[in-house]
């Protein structure tokens, strides 16, 4: 059969992203942190759309590789974290114990692999982020927020949107600049642009909440304002508790019943809420993403992917625990590494991306047109 | 269907009223075009009508402004939306969405209007506004044209009964003016939609128009009347009224075709007399000249070959369509921008190999929007900063500007001067270092009659002190008045370079008024005519 090509529905890319994030989070076993990476990059490469945002997942690999840096010069300078294979002593700072940091002091094998490892978890969990900015834009997820949460959502795209237009700004400020024959660079420069990028920016947002106000944003119709609060307190409650089971479920040595239960009564409460505030929103959806097989077999991906590692955490956390004391080679779950291989069907299981110039949406900046704007 | 009734509005901080005592019943079906200079309060009427005075500008309005039965007392402009929709002077800063379609659809998803009336309605706009190619295309990446066609489109398909615009077509080209104005007068003739318009370049609408509001200004009441009695007195007027009044043609003519019937007889009395020349054209040493220049960005071609010589003493008008390169040959010349291929010389050398001082030395460019060469907080700071820049003793620049626009108080923030304040103070910036070329992008853009005479002024003084001077505008009019040379640009390559009188008569979408009157005579602005009666 042709497979046509289409947008996917950005929530089912976003839960897929999630969930291999969630699985990354649950080990430090580089093996493991590898075959997810390298799961998301394939996904990225076949099925990466083609918007100004996709260039951001070269970017969040960048940070990924900052942040692991980080992780491990944090440990040289103030890690303490035992073992006996002392690799150097650094000079140690005299620091009274009772202030519980410590600086300087030995360096072990055993401290600088949990660092790393430490390190590349934290660093996949912001590639798994980067690749759903690759495939599904948030302007499009936000676009897909409930009516409930339709205010937030529009607070946060104008948020994203100033980036651009400052980057516009700033170009107009730096040409004025150098048409006024100032060639000067560092502080003076900088303060001299501030002022006109800062200026702008005002005077668009002003004009911007009178264009939202004037074409009818906030309109409350003919809702009871009673309907309207029973929405909005559904919703948050709800949504605060699937965040307090999420931190229940990823935290060790939480209650049980912190976990899993009140996850699924926060995602009870929050649609009943979603619902409620749909029926209250009066608001309705140009062309809403579509939800069919292809999102939920993506989304599955991400979910089972999720699901296998919590299980193995909760059975027999040894596994994902590659923390090395005493130091050894640390043993591959082949099982799991196998099931991680998961998380790169969505690269079959989507649609192929629409070629720009296809009737689809969305389509490249053409180079002219930017080019203009930057005049 | 709007009415205001003993309107009077003051702005918080101000010492006198806007508007006062305004008395006016627009009814269903008109169109409504308002008048006056810059700053006269046009707009302030304008936002009255979808309450953005006073909801949102601040302010008290006493009277009431009264919509389709809605008083805007009680009803916010949100709650107007689906019977006023207004369109900014700026579109770009009222976007809210990423994607033209996106945009379209905003109003209609706030209004819940169902999605296939949705689908339906933004596929009839498209269509009627010439937006079908662009559908999918992010709104930043658009031609100022298209921009303010999609800020268009995005109201109409809410399907107000009212459309109020703030000078729709400021920003476009003639035929891209032609385009909006022609779509807006459909809608006024097949859906009896009501129109409110605020625009300085009369001659693109007051045809159109079945009555005009006149905002003098200074909280002065308003003139209001049928188009024929308030262009007969009315201190704004496109050339067709001038040239009419002057020779005293009664029924007062507000279009070309009306005005062609009454000009018979004047084209008899024409017929022995050729135009005067303009100011004796004194062309001195070259100052610029490209040569097969090429320029593009990310390997799209803007400037496909061009060639063209410029020397003191020149006007140089550069016309085309959005996008046909104007700005950008404009800002090659000032070099911001690097040529690909080709020679250009400014001054005996490449203006993108020199650094920022010694370029402004040798050419000076005011970009479209003069207030980003302002930074200062006031006009004396401007001057101050400006001198010390360019070197000169303190007070030369303030003493350019005084020749420039005489009553321009120093304290005052460059912000709150006029339109054509701003651009003169942006010049006298720029000229005190006294560049032999001078760039202009889209100088009149927001220039109402006045201070567009005021510029046209200026530029043949500086054209007779030895300037060159080259703007790119879509003004026809002003490109009569003032050019000496005319050069037309398409998709980066020059299809037209001569006198004006020969350009601009060859194409009717670049004739200016007065030509299109007096055809095949070779008459370009009411002056020519009057000085050829006189004498």
């Amino acid at each position: 059969m042709k497979r046509l090509p289409r947008t996917l529905h950005p929530l089912a890319w976003w839960l897929w992203a999630a969930g291999v994030a969630t699985a990354a989070s649950e080990t430090s076993q580089p093996v493991l942190l590898l075959v997810l990476i390298a799961a998301a990059a394939y996904v990225v490469a076949a099925r990466r759309a083609i918007t100004p945002w996709s260039a951001s997942y070269s970017a969040f690999m960048r940070i990924a590789v900052v942040v692991l840096v980080v992780r491990v010069v944090l440990y040289v300078l103030f890690g303490d974290a035992g073992g006996n294979h002392v690799l150097i002593r650094l000079p140690r700072v005299p620091l009274p114990t009772s202030w519980g940091v410590r600086i300087g002091g030995p360096l072990t094998a055993e401290g600088l692999i949990s660092a790393t490892e430490d390190g590349l978890r934290l660093g996949t969990v912001l590639i798994c982020v980067g690749a759903a900015n690759a495939v599904a834009s948030p302007a499009r997820l936000l676009k897909a927020l409930p009516g409930a949460l339709y205010e937030v959502g529009v607070a946060v795209s104008v948020a994203i949107s100033f980036a651009p237009q400052a980057v516009v700004a700033l170009g107009r400020a730096r040409r004025a600049r150098r048409l006024r024959g100032r060639s000067e660079r560092g502080w003076r420069a900088v303060r001299g642009m501030a002022v006109p990028v800062l200026e702008d920016a005002l005077e668009r947002s002003i004009d911007l909440a009178a264009a939202m106000d004037a074409r009818g944003f906030g309109r409350r119709g003919n809702v009871a304002p009673m309907h309207r609060r029973a929405a909005t307190s559904l919703t948050v409650v709800g949504l605060l508790a699937i965040c307090a089971g999420t931190y229940g479920l990823l935290a060790a040595g939480s209650p049980a019943l912190l976990g899993v239960p009140l996850m699924l009564a926060g995602a009870v409460v929050a649609v009943a809420g979603f619902a409620v505030g749909n029926r209250a929103s009066g608001r309705s959806h140009y062309r809403p993403d579509a939800w069919r097989g292809a999102e939920w077999a993506v989304a599955t991906t991400g979910i089972v992917v999720a699901a296998a590692y919590v299980v193995v955490a909760h059975r027999d956390p040894a596994t994902l625990d590659a923390i090395s004391q005493p130091l050894r080679t640390p043993d591959v779950p082949w099982q799991l590494a196998l099931t991680s291989i998961v998380a790169a069907l969505p690269a079959f299981l989507a649609p192929p991306v629409p070629r720009p110039g296809s009737r689809s949406r969305p389509v490249p900046v053409p180079a002219r047109a930017r080019a203009e704007v930057a005049l | 269907m709007i009415t205001f009734d003993h309107v009077s509005v003051t702005y918080p901080g101000a010492s006198a009223a806007v508007l006062t005592d305004v008395d006016l019943t627009i009814t269903a079906g008109e169109l409504c075009l308002v008048v006056g200079s810059t700053g006269s309060g046009k707009s302030t009427f304008l936002k009255c009508i979808n309450g953005l005075v006073p909801h949102f500008t601040g302010g008290t309005l006493s009277g009431r402004v009264v919509v389709d039965g809605r008083d805007t007392r009680e009803h916010r402009p949100r709650e107007l939306a689906d019977i006023v929709g207004y369109v900014g002077q700026n579109p770009l800063s009222g976007f809210v969405s990423d994607t033209v379609e996106d945009e379209l659809a905003y109003g209609m998803e706030s209004l819940g209007v169902d999605s296939s009336t949705m689908r339906r309605r933004v596929e009839e706009t498209l269509d009627l506004l010439g937006l079908a190619d662009v559908r999918s295309r992010p709104l930043l990446t658009l031609s100022a044209g298209q921009q303010q066609r999609v800020a268009i489109g995005s109201v109409l398909t809410m399907h107000p009964s009212a459309l109020v615009l703030d000078e729709p077509t400021s920003a476009l080209d003639p035929p891209a003016a032609e385009e909006v104005l022609a779509a807006l007068t459909r809608l006024v003739h097949d859906l009896g939609l009501t129109v409110v318009i605020a625009e300085h370049r009369l001659e693109r609408v007051v045809q159109y128009a079945d009555r005009i509001v006149h905002v003098p200004g200074a909280g002065a009441p308003l003139v209001i009347g049928d188009p024929h009695t308030v262009m007969a007195t009315s201190p704004v007027a496109p050339p067709v009224v001038r040239l009419a009044r002057s020779v005293g043609w009664s029924p007062l003519p507000l279009s070309v075709r009306d005005a062609r019937s009454a000009a018979t007889s004047l084209r008899e009395r024409l017929r022995d007399h050729a135009p005067s020349p303009g100011p004796v054209e004194q062309l001195g040493e070259l100052v610029a000249s490209a040569h097969r220049l090429v320029v593009s960005y990310d390997g799209v071609i803007a400037l496909a070959g061009v060639d063209v010589d410029i020397r003191r003493g020149e006007v140089v008008a550069v016309m085309g369509r959005n996008g046909a390169g104007k700005s950008t040959l404009l800002n090659t010349m000032a070099g911001l921008q690097a040529p690909d291929a080709g020679m250009l010389d400014v001054g005996g050398v490449a203006p993108a190999r020199l650094a920022a001082p010694d370029v402004v030395r040798r050419v000076a460019l005011v970009p479209q929007n003069p207030s980003d060469l302002l930074w200062r907080e006031s006009v004396n700071a401007e001057c101050i900063d400006a001198d010390a820049d360019a070197g000169v003793a303190r007070g030369m620049t303030r003493a350019v500007l005084t020749e420039l626009a005489p009553h321009i108080d120093d304290d005052t923030h460059p912000r709150d001067l006029s339109e054509g304040q701003r651009l003169a103070l942006a010049l006298a910036v720029l000229l005190v270092r006294r560049p032999p070329l001078l760039l202009l992008d889209e100088p009149t853009r927001g220039l109402d009659y006045a201070a567009k005479e005021r510029l046209a002024t200026i530029v043949q003084r500086l054209a007779a002190d030895g300037h060159a001077v080259v703007f790119a505008t879509h003004d026809v009019e002003l490109v009569a008045e003032v050019a000496t040379r005319v050069l037309v640009l398409a998709e980066g390559e020059v299809v037209s370079d001569g006198p004006t009188a020969t350009v601009v008569t060859a194409s009717p979408a670049f004739a200016p008024q007065v030509a299109k009157i007096l055809a095949p005579q070779p008459w370009l602005t009411v002056g020519q005519v009057e000085r050829a009666l006189a004498g």
